[in-house]
C-alpha cells in the first residue's frame, strides 16, 4: 500500500498543473475571441512580429 | 508596435536634453493610451477579413495598433488623438468592409468581463477539487478501511476546506445578504448544506468515522457554479449586444460659434441652453430648440407616430429626436440633456413601471416553497433522531444527509440551462432577451398590441396611385424628384423606375427646403411638393387629400395629387396572421390619423384599432386590457410607445427604436423583420414547459431520495449518485430545446 504515498501526491500535482494552466489561460485573455483565434491560424500572411 | 515619435516637436527646449528619447516615447505612449477607437464590423467572418481589416487600419497615419475581435465582430484601435474615427470608417468602406463607429465609452464596460472570469475561475477550482476528492471517495466506497480510510478522509478535507472557502463564496455572500435583510433565498439552504456537510464530515473524520460528505459538498458547489456561470453568460451576451446598439448611436452634434459662425463637432452632452446647433438633412435633432435659420420638413414619427412630414421654418419649435428631412436648420437650444421632451417622457415611464405587477419567476416561486420546506424537514429529522436515539452525532449526520440529498441542483441548474438554450436559439433568430424573466412572461401572452408607424410599417412611404396619374405628369414629377432626397421624392423615383418610365426634360431643378422641388418644363414653371406651394404656379385651388400626398403643379394644367402609403415592414403580415392563427388577440394602437390606421388595419385583418392615441392613451389601453385579465405583449418603437412598453406584461422593441424605447422593453428585435415574433412566443412556451418539467423531475428524485435519507440509510455514495443523476437528467432535458431548434 505504500505506493499510494507516491501516487496521491503525483495525481494531485498533475491535476494542479492542469488547474494552473487553465488559470493562466483565463488571466491572459485567451477566451476573449475564440472564433478569431481559430481563424487567425489559417492566415497565410507571413508575420515576422506576431503579437502576443 | 510602438513607433518612435520622430515628427512631434521635442518635449524639452534645449536640443541636448533630447538625449532622453525613451522618456519622451513613454510620455507619448501614456498620452495616447486612452485614445481608443472602437469600430463595429458586422460583416466580417473569415481570416482574410481579419488580416484585411488590420492591414487597412494599421496603414492609416497615426494608428498605433489595431486588433480585430471576430467573436464580437469589433475592432479596437489605439491611435493618436488627432485620428478621427470617421476617417478609419471611410478607409474601411473604400477597402470593401462595412464599418460603424462605436462609442468607446459605452462599450468599455463589456471589454473585460470581470465577474464572468471570476466565476469561471471558481468553477475551475471546484471542478479540479471535486474530481480529486471523488477519486479518493471511490476508494473509500470500494472498501478502504481503518487507517487508509482516515488518511483518505484527511486528504479530502485538506483539499475541500480551501476550495469551499474560495469557490462557494458567491453562495455565502448572497445567503448572508438575504439573511441580513431577513429574507430566505435559494442560497440559504445551499450554504447551510455545504457548511453542514463539511462540518459533520470534519467531525466524523476526527472520530475516524465511516461517512464523510466532502465529495458531496464539492460536487454540489461545482454543479451550482456551473448553473451560475451559464446564467451569467446568457446575461453577459444580451448586455453586450444591447450596449453595442447604444454605442452605435454616437451622440454628436454640430455647434456653431455664435461669433465667427465656425462649425465644431461636439458631444451632445456638451451642449448648453442658448447654443446654436446646425442640423443637416437626415440628421436627428440633438436638443429641443427654436429654428432661427433655414426651412425644412421634419419627420416626427418616432415621437408621435404621425407619418406626415411637418414644415419647419423660422421660429418653429422642434423637439429632440425628430429627424430633419430636406434643408439644413440652425437651432437655438432651449432645453438640453435631461430637460428635453425626449427625457420628460421618463416620468410617464416611471408611472407605468410602478403600475406593472411585479412578476415572480418560476424559480423564485419554487424557492419560496423549497427553502423553508428543506429547513423544516432537516430540522425535524435531526430532532426526531436525537429524541429517538439520544445520539447527537448520528442525528447531525442524518440532518446533513437530508440537506445534501434535497440539494437544489435541479433548481440551480435546470432554469439557467433552459434559459441559456432558449435565449441562444432566439438570439440566432435576431431576438435579444434583455430581461431574465422575459421568456416566462412571453409564454403567457394572449394579446398582442402593435404600434403602427415604424413597427408594422417600415416608415418609408410608397406611391399608391401611379396608375391613375397621367403619364406626362409622372415623368415630370420623376424628373423633379430626382433632385431631392426627401422620402416622398425617393418613393416617386422608386415607383417610376419600377414602371420603366423616363424622366421628362426639366431644367434648372432647385429644391426649396420645406416646400418641395421646382424647375422649368417646356418653358413653364413646374413645382412638386406641398399643396399650397404647388398650387401657386397653376392657379388651381389647393386641395387636401386623405393621408400622405405630394402635389405636382404645372402652369396651365391642373394640380395632380400623388398619394402615398407607408410600406409594410417585412414579415408584418406573416407575424399578424400567425399570431391570430394561434388564437391571440391582435390590437393596433397608433398616434397617426384614423384614415391611415384604418387602411392598415383592414389590410392586415386587425379588428381592434385605435388612432390618434397619445402616449397616455396607449398605456391606458394596455391597463384596460390587463385589468380584463389579459397578458399583453406590446410591440413598438417610438418614444410615444415608451410608457406602454414599460407598462405591458412583456414588451418588444425594434433595433431602430430610440434608446429610451429599447431600454424600456424586455426584448429587442435586432433584424428589420417582424416574423420571429410568433416563433419567439412558441419558443418561450416550450422553454417554460421544459422548466416545469425539470421541476417535476427534481421533485420525483426528492420524493424517492428524501425518505431514504430521513430513515438514515443514505450513505455518501447514495447522495453522490442521486445528486449527479438529477443534475445530469435536467441538463440533458434542457438541451433538447436546442436540438428542436436545429430541426426547424
Amino acid at each position: 500500500m505504500s505506493i499510494i504515498a507516491y501516487l496521491i501526491p503525483i495525481s494531485l500535482i498533475l491535476g494542479g498543473v492542469g488547474l494552473l494552466a487553465f488559470i493562466y489561460t483565463v488571466r491572459s485573455n485567451q477566451y476573449d475571441d475564440p472564433e478569431g483565434d481559430a481563424q487567425r491560424i489559417l492566415s497565410d500572411e507571413w508575420d515576422d512580429h506576431p503579437r502576443p | 508596435m510602438t513607433s518612435m515619435p520622430t515628427l512631434t516637436p521635442s518635449m524639452s527646449a534645449c536640443p541636448a536634453c533630447a538625449a532622453a528619447p525613451a522618456a519622451e516615447a513613454l510620455a507619448n505612449r501614456a498620452a495616447i493610451k486612452d485614445a481608443q477607437i472602437a469600430l463595429s464590423l458586422p460583416e466580417i467572418h473569415c481570416s482574410a477579413c481579419i488580416a484585411g481589416v488590420e492591414r487597412v487600419l494599421s496603414a492609416q497615419a497615426g494608428v498605433e495598433d489595431a486588433r480585430v475581435n471576430l467573436t464580437l465582430k469589433r475592432a479596437m484601435v489605439r491611435a493618436a488623438p488627432e485620428v478621427l474615427p470617421d476617417d478609419l470608417v471611410r478607409a474601411l468602406t473604400r477597402a470593401g468592409y462595412v464599418a460603424h463607429q462605436l462609442d468607446a465609452g459605452t462599450i468599455a464596460a463589456t471589454q473585460t468581463d470581470r465577474s464572468g472570469r471570476d466565476l469561471l475561475m471558481r468553477l475551475a477550482v471546484a471542478g479540479f477539487a471535486s474530481m480529486n476528492v471523488m477519486l479518493l471517495s471511490v476508494a473509500v466506497w470500494s472498501g478502504a478501511a481503518d487507517a487508509t480510510r482516515d488518511l483518505f478522509h484527511w486528504i479530502s478535507a485538506a483539499i475541500t476546506l480551501p476550495t469551499i472557502a474560495f469557490s462557494a463564496q458567491p453562495f455565502f455572500r448572497s445567503a448572508y445578504a438575504a439573511l441580513a435583510g431577513r429574507r430566505l433565498n435559494m442560497d440559504v439552504p445551499i450554504s447551510l448544506a455545504i457548511l453542514l456537510a463539511v462540518g459533520t464530515s470534519l467531525w466524523e473524520t476526527s472520530l475516524s468515522g465511516e461517512h464523510a460528505y466532502f465529495d458531496a459538498a464539492l460536487t454540489l458547489t461545482f454543479f451550482l457554479l456551473a448553473g451560475r456561470y451559464l446564467d451569467h453568460r446568457t446575461r453577459a451576451v444580451a448586455r453586450s449586444a444591447a450596449e453595442e446598439l447604444a454605442a452605435l448611436e454616437v451622440p454628436r452634434a454640430m455647434r456653431l460659434d455664435s461669433v465667427g459662425g465656425r462649425e465644431e463637432e461636439v458631444r451632445v452632452s456638451a451642449l448648453r441652453v442658448g447654443d446654436l446647433v446646425l442640423v443637416r438633412p437626415g440628421g436627428r435633432m440633438p436638443v429641443d430648440g427654436v429654428v432661427i435659420d433655414g426651412t425644412s420638413e421634419i419627420d416626427r414619427s418616432l415621437l408621435t407616430g404621425e407619418t406626415l412630414p411637418v414644415f419647419a421654418g423660422h421660429d418653429h419649435e422642434v423637439s429632440a429626436g425628430e429627424i430633419n428631412l430636406t434643408g439644413p436648420l440652425v437651432l437655438r437650444a432651449t432645453a438640453v440633456g435631461a430637460d428635453t421632451s425626449l427625457h420628460r417622457m421618463a416620468d410617464l415611464v416611471a408611472i407605468a413601471e410602478s403600475g406593472r405587477s411585479r412578476y415572480t419567476s418560476l424559480a423564485d416561486r419554487a424557492a419560496k416553497l423549497y427553502a423553508p420546506g428543506v429547513h423544516i424537514l432537516s430540522a425535524l429529522s435531526f430532532l426526531g433522531w436525537w429524541a429517538y436515539s439520544g445520539d447527537l452525532r448520528m442525528a447531525v449526520n442524518i440532518a446533513a444527509a437530508v440537506l445534501i440529498i434535497t440539494c437544489p441542483c435541479a433548481l440551480g441548474l435546470a432554469v439557467p440551462a433552459v434559459t441559456t438554450a432558449a435565449s441562444g436559439r432566439l438570439f440566432r433568430k435576431g431576438m435579444l432577451i434583455k430581461d431574465a424573466t422575459a421568456l416566462e412572461r412571453l409564454a403567457q401572452v394572449d394579446t398582442v398590441v402593435f404600434d403602427k408607424t415604424g413597427t408594422l410599417t417600415a416608415g418609408t412611404p410608397a406611391l399608391t396611385n401611379l396608375d391613375d396619374l397621367p403619364r406626362a405628369a409622372v415623368e415630370v414629377a420623376y424628373a423633379l424628384a430626382l433632385g431631392s432626397a426627401h422620402p416622398l421624392s425617393q418613393a416617386v423615383v422608386q415607383a417610376a423606375q419600377a414602371a420603366n418610365l423616363r424622366p421628362a426634360c426639366v431644367e434648372s431643378i432647385r429644391e426649396v427646403p420645406g416646400y418641395g422641388t421646382e424647375g422649368m418644363w417646356n418653358g413653364a414653371p413646374v413645382r412638386f411638393g406641398r399643396a399650397h406651394w404647388a398650387a401657386e404656379v397653376c392657379g388651381d385651388a389647393a386641395r387636401a387629400a386623405q393621408g400622405t400626398a405630394a402635389w405636382l403643379g404645372v402652369e396651365g394644367a391642373g394640380l395632380e395629387g400623388f398619394l402615398f402609403e407607408d410600406s409594410l415592414r417585412a414579415g408584418a403580415a406573416e407575424a399578424v396572421s400567425a399570431l391570430q392563427a394561434s388564437g391571440r388577440e391582435v390590437h393596433l394602437v397608433s398616434g397617426d390619423t384614423p384614415y391611415a390606421v384604418e387602411a392598415l388595419a383592414a389590410k392586415l385583418g386587425i379588428h381592434h384599432w385605435v388612432a390618434e392615441a397619445l402616449p397616455e392613451d396607449k398605456i391606458g389601453r394596455i391597463d384596460m386590457l390587463s385589468a380584463g385579465g389579459k397578458h399583453v405583449l406590446m410591440v413598438g418603437d417610438g418614444l410615444n410607445d415608451t410608457a406602454a412598453l414599460a407598462g405591458a406584461h412583456v414588451s418588444i422593441s425594434l433595433a431602430s427604436a430610440l434608446d429610451a424605447a429599447r431600454v424600456a422593453s424586455d426584448v429587442v428585435l435586432l433584424g428589420g423583420d417582424l416574423s420571429p415574433i410568433p416563433e419567439a412566443l412558441s419558443v418561450a412556451r416550450a422553454a417554460t414547459a421544459r422548466i416545469r418539467e425539470n421541476f417535476r423531475i427534481a421533485t420525483v428524485y426528492n420524493v424517492i431520495a428524501v425518505p431514504v435519507a430521513i430513515i438514515g440509510l443514505a450513505t455518501p455514495l447514495i447522495a453522490a449518485l442521486a445528486m449527479s443523476l438529477s443534475s445530469i437528467t435536467v441538463s440533458l432535458n434542457a438541451l433538447r430545446l436546442t436540438r428542436a431548434g436545429r430541426k426547424t
